[in-house]
C-alpha cells in the first residue's frame, strides 16, 4: 500500500503551529477574562513587590531560551534531510567558541538572576515587618480542621474564616495550629504564604494597598475538607476598619472553652463567624500544648482514633 | 487477646472486603485481567515456558522487556487515574450537583485524595522507573559490550521486589477499600495515626519501601556493571551518552534511595510501634519528615531525567549522521546535574519559614542547576547543526521534548526564587511545572528511547506513521491539559482541590484540561494501535541486520534481538562512535569464544514473595505474618548466597553452531523500498485489516481453534 501522504511538508507545518499557538493564546485569553488573575493583579505591597521579581526572572530567562530553543528548530529545520542545499559534514566538532558560548551565556544569564534572586529574597523576607509610617495591627491565626480563627489581640475579638485589615497598614499573621496538619497559608492577590504549624509561630507580614475582598486559601493537603478551608479576606479603610472591629465587639457569641473544643472538631465550610471575646491566653495555651518540654503532660487526651 | 486476632491481626474484618463501587469494581477488574491471562497461558500450555524462559530469567534483556510491559499498564492505569482526576475538577464547582456521595461531582474529597496519591506514586514509581529500568536493562550492557551484569541474581530480585511493590499498591482495591489520601510523597503530619489511622498510608508506605530496596539493589548493579565490564578500549570518556546518564543517575540513586527507605521506616515506626519522630505530639518533628523526604524527592526526578536526556543524546546523535558535537560539553553537564542535584531540595519548602541566608542559598542553588542543564541542550543544537536529519518518530519526540521541558524548566527556575515561590508554591503552577518536566522530559524520553530502540527488543521496527500521528496527540493534549494548569496557579489556584467557588472562574479551565487529557488519551490509544500495526506487518518492517537506523554505538553491532550472551565476539572500541567506525573500517568476521551464562534462578522470585507477605504484615498488623516472611526471606538468602553452581559455559562450537543456526533462519530483509516508512500501515489501513480480519474469523469459524 504505496502512501506518499508522509512527505514533508514543512512549509503548512510551520503555518499549523503558528496559527494553533495564536489560537491556544486567543482561547486561554477569553477563558480567563474578567476573572481574578491573583498573582498578576496584585492588591498589596507584598505581591506587587513579589510579582516584579516573577517578571523580572520569567523576562530574564526567556530572553535566553526563545532564541535558543528557536535556533535548535532552525538548525533542525535547515540541516533536514531533504535540504540538498545544507552543507553536510559529518565530522563537525564543536570549536572553543561554541565552548564559550554554552558556557558563557548559562553562567552570564544565571548569574544576573542569581544576583537579584539574592537581594530580593533578603529583601522580602515574609517574617520581616514591613516598614511604614502607619501603626502596625498584629492578628493570631490559628489552622484548624478546616477554617481558620483568626485573633486580634488588641481589639479583643476573633473571627472564622473571615478577616478584615486596614489597608496601607501593615498587618503581621502569627501563624500556628492545633490539631491540624501542616496548612499553608495564601492570600494570593496580598501576597505568598508561609506555612502555619503546631507549636510554631511564623510570622507572614503582609500589607494591602487597595480596598476589597480577596480570597485566602490553604494550599497544603490537610484531609478531607481542606478544599473548603477558605477565607475572606477584607482590606477596608482605617476607618472602615475601627467600625467592623467595634461592631464585632457587640457580637453575641463568644469563644469560650466549650466553643473552643467544638472548633477543634473536624468540620467542612464552615460560614464565617465573630466572636465579641475569646478566652484569655486561648493563643499562648495552643502553642503551650506542643511545647517540648511539655510533652506528655498536655498529650494524654489527645491521641484521636 | 483472642484467637482471631492472634490470626488475623487488630485491622482485618469483613469489612476490609470491597464493598464499594470502585473497590469492586477495580478488584473485579483485576480479578478479570487475571482469569484470562491464566485462560490463555493455560491453553497455549505455555506455564513452563513463562516460568522457565521468562519468570526465572536472569537476562538483562528479558528483565528489561518485563520491566516495560508491566510499566506499559501501570502507565494506562495511572492515566485512568490521571482523567477522573480531572473529571471531577470538571465537575467540581460550588454550583454543581453531586453524585455517588461527593458534595460536587462524582468523587468525595477523600476518594480523590486518594487516586491523585496513587496516581502520583504509579507514575513515578511503577511507570518512569520502571521504563528507564527496562531501558538500562536492555540497553547499557548492549551499550558497553557485556555479555551480562554484573551481579545478575540482584537483578532479577531487584526485579520482583518492583513487581511485589506494584502489586501492593493496587492490593487496596481487593483489600482495606482505602489508598492514602496523603498526596504522592506525603506530608507530616497528615500521614501519621492521628490524621490518617486506616491501612492507605501503610500501603503506601510498604509498596515504595519494597520498590525502593530494589532500585537501591538495581542502582549499584548498573554502578558495577558500568564502572567494571565495558568492552576492551571502552574507557570513561567514549562511553555512550545513554550509559553516561544511566552511571549518572543510578550514582544519585544509590545515595538517595537510603534516605527514602530510613525516612518510610521512621513513618512506619511512628504508626505501627507509636514512636514519635513526624508527629505533632511527645516531641516529633513534621519539619524533619519534609526535610528528609525533599532531600530524596528532588534527586529523585534527576535520577528519572538523565537516562532521558541520555535517551536523546543517541536520537539527535543518530538521526543527524554525527557524533554529538561536544561530548565533553554533554557529559560534564549530566555530571553537573548529579553532582548538584543533592543540594537544592530546600526549595520544595521555602514556605516552611526559614530565615532568608538558607533560602538565598538553596535558590542560588537552583540557578546554578540551570547551567549544566543548558550545556545539554546546547550540545544538542551544535550536533544538529551541519547534519543530514532523518524526522523519525524518536526525533519528533525529542523536538516535542525541547518545547515541553523548556517550559517546565524556566517555570522550575522560577519556582527556585524564594519570593517568586512565596506566590506559587503547592499552585497548580507547580504541578503543571513538573508535570512539563516528567511528561514532557522523562515520558518523551522514554517514548523516544523505547521507539528507537523497539528493532533490538523484538527484532523489527515500529509502525512510523501511527507513531507520528500518536505524537502530535500528544504534543497537542500535552498544551490543551498542562498550559490551564499554569494560568489556573497564577489565578491562585491550590492543588488537589475536589471543590471550588464557581465566581472563581476556574471551571472552563479545569474542562480544557480534561479534554486535553482525552486528547492524549486518543495518543496512547494510537500509541497501542502503533504496536499491534507493527506487529501485524512485522515481516516488513524486520530489521535483519541489526542496525535498523545506521546506528554509532555497539548495541547495534550484534543481532536483533540479540542472543542471550549479547555477542557472539566481545567488541573491541577504539573510538567513541564504536560500531560507526567498525562501519568505517569493515566489520570483521566473528571469532567464537567460550562464554560463561548464569543459570537461571527462581530465587529472586521467592524472596520477593516472601517481602510481600512481610509489607502484607506490616500493613494489616499481623505478627506472625510478618516475623515468618521475615525468617523465610533471611533464609532464602542463606540458600541462595550457598548456591555454587550458578553459572555454566556455552562453548565456542555450541556458540558457533547457534550462531550458524541463528543465520539460517533470519528473516529476509525486505528491499529498501517495501521497507520505506512512507509505505507504513495508517491508522484506518489498521482498522480495515482488523475488519477484514474479524470478518474472516467468523466466516471460517476459527474461533473453534481457541
Amino acid at each position: 500500500m504505496p502512501k506518499n501522504t508522509t512527505r514533508q511538508r514543512p512549509g503548512s507545518l510551520g503555518r499549523a503551529i503558528v496559527l494553533g499557538a495564536a489560537a491556544f493564546t486567543l482561547f486561554y485569553a477569553i477563558l480567563i477574562h474578567g476573572h481574578n488573575v491573583a498573582v498578576l493583579n496584585p492588591k498589596g505591597w507584598v505581591a506587587q513587590q513579589q510579582l516584579n521579581m516573577n517578571i523580572f526572572g520569567s523576562a530574564l530567562l526567556l530572553a535566553v531560551a526563545l532564541p535558543t530553543v528557536a535556533l535548535l528548530y532552525f538548525f533542525a529545520w535547515k540541516y533536514r534531510e531533504s535540504n540538498t542545499k545544507a552543507t553536510h559534514d559529518p565530522q563537525f566538532q564543536a570549536n572553543s567558541m561554541f565552548l564559550v558560548v554554552a558556557w558563557g551565556i548559562p553562567i552570564l544569564f544565571m548569574s544576573a538572576l542569581s544576583v537579584v534572586m539574592w537581594s530580593e529574597t533578603h529583601r522580602l523576607v515574609p517574617q520581616q515587618p514591613i516598614a511604614s509610617s502607619a501603626k502596625p495591627l498584629t492578628v493570631e491565626v490559628v489552622a484548624l480542621r478546616w477554617k481558620w480563627l483568626f485573633i486580634y489581640p488588641e481589639q479583643h475579638i476573633a473571627t472564622v474564616n473571615f478577616v478584615e485589615m486596614p489597608v496601607n497598614t501593615p498587618v503581621t499573621f502569627e501563624l500556628t495550629a492545633d490539631e491540624t496538619p501542616m496548612s499553608g497559608f495564601w492570600i494570593p492577590n496580598l501576597g505568598g504564604m508561609l506555612y502555619a504549624m503546631t507549636g510554631h509561630i511564623n510570622k507572614l507580614n503582609l500589607m494591602a494597598t487597595t480596598p476589597g475582598d480577596y480570597q485566602g486559601s490553604t494550599s497544603e493537603i490537610a484531609g478531607a475538607g481542606f478544599a473548603d478551608m477558605k477565607f475572606t479576606t477584607r482590606a477596608a479603610s482605617q476607618g472602615d476598619f475601627d467600625y467592623w472591629a467595634a461592631n464585632s465587639q457587640q457580637s453575641p457569641e463568644v469563644l469560650n472553652e466549650a466553643e473552643y473544643t467544638r472548633l477543634l472538631k473536624p468540620s467542612e465550610a464552615d460560614p464565617p463567624k465573630t466572636y465579641s471575646s475569646y478566652e484569655h491566653g486561648l493563643y499562648a495555651n495552643v502553642l503551650m500544648k506542643y511545647s517540648k518540654d511539655m510533652a506528655g503532660m498536655h498529650m494524654s487526651g489527645m491521641e484521636m482514633k | 487477646m483472642n484467637w482471631k486476632e492472634l490470626i488475623l491481626g487488630p485491622r482485618l474484618t469483613w469489612q476490609s472486603l470491597p464493598h464499594e463501587w470502585f473497590t469492586i469494581g477495580g478488584t473485579a477488574f483485576f480479578f478479570a485481567m487475571a482469569l484470562v491471562a491464566v485462560v490463555i497461558i493455560t491453553r497455549m500450555k505455555r506455564w513452563t515456558w513463562l516460568w522457565k524462559e521468562w519468570l526465572t530469567s536472569v537476562d538483562p534483556k528479558k528483565i528489561g522487556i518485563m520491566y516495560m510491559i508491566v510499566a506499559g499498564f501501570m502507565l494506562l492505569r495511572g492515566g485512568l487515574d490521571a482523567i477522573m482526576i480531572w473529571l471531577q475538577q470538571s465537575l467540581g464547582a460550588s454550583n454543581m450537583p453531586g453524585f455517588l456521595g461527593a458534595k460536587h461531582g462524582y468523587l468525595t474529597a477523600d476518594h480523590l485524595q486518594q487516586i491523585f496519591t496513587a496516581h502520583g506514586n504509579i507514575m513515578v514509581f511503577f511507570v518512569a522507573m520502571a521504563f528507564i529500568f527496562g531501558l538500562i536493562n536492555f540497553i547499557v550492557p548492549l551499550q558497553i559490550g557485556a555479555r551480562d551484569l554484573a551481579f545478575p541474581f540482584l537483578n532479577t530480585l531487584g526485579f520482583w521486589l518492583y513487581i511485589a511493590g506494584v502489586i501492593m499498591v493496587n492490593m487496596f482495591f481487593a483489600l482495606g477499600g482505602e489508598y492514602a489520601a496523603t498526596g504522592w510523597l506525603a506530608v507530616a503530619p497528615l500521614q501519621g495515626k492521628m490524621f490518617s489511622p486506616g491501612v492507605g498510608v501503610d500501603y503506601w508506605i510498604w509498596s515504595l519501601q519494597i520498590s525502593g530496596v530494589g532500585t537501591t539493589l538495581a542502582a549499584i548493579n548498573f554502578i558495577v556493571t558500568i564502572i567494571k565490564m565495558r568492552a576492551p578500549g571502552m574507557t570513561i570518556w567514549k562511553m555512550p551518552l545513554f550509559t553516561w546518564g544511566s552511571l549518572c543517575s543510578m550514582l544519585m540513586a544509590v545515595t538517595v534511595f537510603p534516605l527514602l527507605t530510613a525516612t518510610l521506616f521512621l513513618s512506619f515506626f511512628d504508626r505501627y510501634l507509636g514512636t514519635h519522630f513526624f508527629t505533632i505530639t511527645g516531641g516529633g518533628d513534621p519539619m524533619l519528615y519534609t526535610s528528609l523526604i525533599w532531600m530524596w524527592g528532588h534527586p529523585e526526578v534527576y535520577i528519572l531525567v538523565l537516562p532521558a536526556f541520555g535517551v536523546f543524546g543517541e536520537v539527535v546523535s543518530t538521526f543527524s549522521r554525527k557524533p554529538i558535537a561536544s561530548y565533553a560539553t554533554a557529559v560534564l553537564g549530566m555530571i553537573g546535574v548529579s553532582s548538584l542535584a543533592l543540594s537544592v531540595w530546600l526549595h520544595h519548602f521555602f514556605t516552611m519559614g526559614a530565615g532568608a541566608d538558607v533560602n538565598a542559598w538553596f535558590g542560588l542553588m537552583s540557578m546554578v542547576i540551570a547551567i549544566p542543564t543548558a550545556l545539554l541542550m546546547y550540545a544538542w543544537i551544535a550536533t544538529l547543526y551541519k547534519g543530514k536529519i532523518r524526522f523519525t518518530t524518536p526525533m519528533l519526540w525529542f523536538l516535542g521534548f525541547v518545547f515541553t521541558f523548556t517550559i517546565g524548566g524556566l517555570s522550575g527556575v522560577m519556582l527556585g526564587i524564594p519570593p517568586v515561590d512565596f506566590q506559587l508554591h503547592n499552585s497548580l503552577y507547580l504541578v503543571a511545572h513538573f508535570h512539563s518536566n516528567v511528561v514532557g522530559g522523562v515520558l518523551f524520553g522514554i517514548f523516544a528511547g523505547v521507539t528507537f530502540w523497539f528493532p533490538k527488543f523484538a527484532g523489527f521496527r515500529l509502525n512510523e506513521r501511527i507513531g507520528k500521528n500518536a505524537f502530535w496527540f500528544w504534543i497537542v493534549g500535552f498544551c490543551l491539559s498542562f498550559i490551564p494548569m499554569y494560568i489556573l496557579g497564577l489565578m491562585g489556584t491550590t492543588r488537589r482541590l475536589d471543590t471550588y467557588s464557581a465566581s472563581t472562574g476556574w471551571q472552563p479551565l479545569y474542562i480544557t484540561m480534561l479534554i486535553g487529557g482525552l486528547v492524549i488519551m486518543v495518543g496512547v490509544v494510537l500509541q497501542l494501535a502503533q504496536i499491534l500495526a507493527s506487529v501485524i506487518e512485522r515481516k516488513r518492517l524486520v530489521d535483519a541486520t541489526g542496525d535498523p537506523w545506521n546506528g554509532r554505538s555497539v548495541e547495534w553491532a550484534t543481532a536483533s534481538p540479540p542472543p542471550d550472551y549479547n555477542f557472539t565476539m566481545t567488541p573491541v572500541v577504539t573510538t567513541r562512535d564504536a560500531f560507526w567506525q567498525m562501519k568505517q573500517e569493515g566489520i570483521k568476521a566473528p571469532e567464537y569464544e567460550d562464554i560463561q551464562v548464569v543459570k537461571n534462578t527462581a530465587a529472586g522470585f521467592w524472596i520477593s514473595v516472601f517481602a510481600f507477605t512481610a509489607g502484607f504484615g506490616f500493613v494489616w498488623e499481623i505478627t506472625w505474618v510478618w516475623v515468618a516472611s521475615l525468617v523465610a526471606i533471611i533464609v532464602s538468602i542463606m540458600v541462595r548466597s550457598f548456591t555454587e553452581n550458578t553459572e555454566y559455559t556455552l562453548k565456542a562450537s555450541e556458540v558457533r553452531a547457534r550462531e550458524e543456526e541463528r543465520l539460517k533462519v533470519a528473516p529476509k530483509a525486505p528491499s529498501a523500498e517495501e521497507a520505506d516508512p512512507a509505505n507504513d500501515m495508517g491508522v484506518w489501513d489498521l482498522v480495515k485489516w482488523l475488519v477484514a480480519f474479524g470478518l474472516d474469523f467468523v466466516r471460517r469459524k476459527q474461533w473453534r481453534k481457541l
